[in-house]
């Protein structure tokens, strides 16, 4: 999923600021799973910033709605007829719905309400960590399941490198070293054989390093 | 034991402190409320194992929510009260009306 955390109320409460009655919209699918723009959080959000309006002796109105998801079009035409009804629009979603929402609705000006993190796992409740970049090109075939470009901090194709103590890594004494991790699932798998096999050089021209990505599915295009 | 606490205190009862949710606590101060504290049992007795421990932690949150808007988290306490223990009870009525009737009303009711 996608993880995100949400924005200090400050930096939020900067974007509403001239507002009088603003759109708040959550989304349910990833941000819901991490506690960061669902429902529950649309809720606790749009009372805290009535709140510090009517503190400062403001009046704020806000429109509650959370989508099914904010990245698909069917979802964000359902706020088509209340959206003009609106100061502004702040959205929960990912970086992702935020600009798809943005981009459908010219007129009203958008403002994310979370920030977005990386897309990764609920290691435990409360807990999330990353484990993918989307560099367009996996590896986790050869690495056993297990992402040296998202978890090991150099990114190293063939590691470790000599940063790696313990079975963690120097940056942080709590980071696992990624490349310890391939090492001991490679065993337990009985493939080390694998490991000896030098991973060539990456084409990164998929990653972000060749600028923005699009997929074509000719069969799928209207 | 005929005990008598304030009359400023409502309570709200919920089956669990760990049924309490943070917007259950923003919607109270919304409505006007001038301080909330949340009476759960004592650490380690909880029939449902962790729900005041949960509470504890949804408190702590909510604290830091207020003060981030100006309300003040002060404005908001856990306390774990045995629900045998009615002079304890009382005495924390009293602790939480002397505390929120020195910090005066709610500075949203203020404004208003």
């Amino acid at each position: 999923m996608i993880v995100a955390e949400r924005k200090p109320i400050e930096e939020i409460m900067g974007f509403a600021k001239n507002c009088k009655k603003i759109l708040m919209v959550g989304c349910n699918e990833c941000v819901t799973v991490c506690y960061a723009g669902g429902r529950k959080e649309v809720a606790i959000l749009a009372s805290a910033l009535k709140m510090a309006f009517k503190k400062d002796g403001k009046g704020l109105e806000v429109t509650e709605v959370t989508l099914e998801r904010q990245c698909d079009h069917e979802y964000l035409e359902e706020i088509r007829n209340i959206v003009d009804e609106h100061d502004a629009i702040v959205s929960l979603a990912c970086g992702v719905g935020v600009q798809f929402m943005a981009e459908k609705y010219l007129t009203t000006p958008v403002f994310p309400g979370v920030n977005t993190r990386f897309m990764g796992v609920t290691e435990e409740s409360g807990v999330w960590s990353e484990r993918c970049q989307g560099c367009g090109e996996c590896i986790l075939g050869q690495t056993a399941g297990i992402c040296p470009i998202s978890r090991c901090a150099k990114r190293l194709l063939n590691g470790p490198c000599g940063g790696s103590t313990n079975g963690k890594c120097e940056i942080n004494k709590d980071l696992d070293c990624a490349w310890q991790l391939i090492i001991d699932r490679l065993k337990a798998l009985d493939r080390l054989d694998d490991y000896e096999e030098i991973i060539p050089i990456k084409d990164w021209s998929t990653e972000r390093a060749g600028g923005p990505r699009k997929v074509v599915r000719e069969d799928l295009k209207q | 034991m005929r005990l008598s606490y304030p009359d400023s205190i409502r309570i709200i009862r919920l089956p669990c402190t760990g049924k309490i949710d943070v917007i259950h606590i923003m919607e109270a101060f919304e409505k006007g409320a001038d301080g909330v504290y949340v009476a759960g049992c004592l650490e380690g007795e909880c029939h449902f194992i962790k729900g005041n421990l949960r509470a504890r932690k949804r408190v702590e949150y909510t604290k830091k929510l207020l003060d981030d808007i100006g309300v003040g988290g002060e404005r908001l306490e856990m306390y774990n009260i045995a629900a045998s223990d009615g002079p304890r009870f009382a005495a924390v009525a009293r602790e939480m009306h002397g505390k929120i009737t020195a910090l005066g009303p709610s500075p949203i009711k203020k404004s208003l």
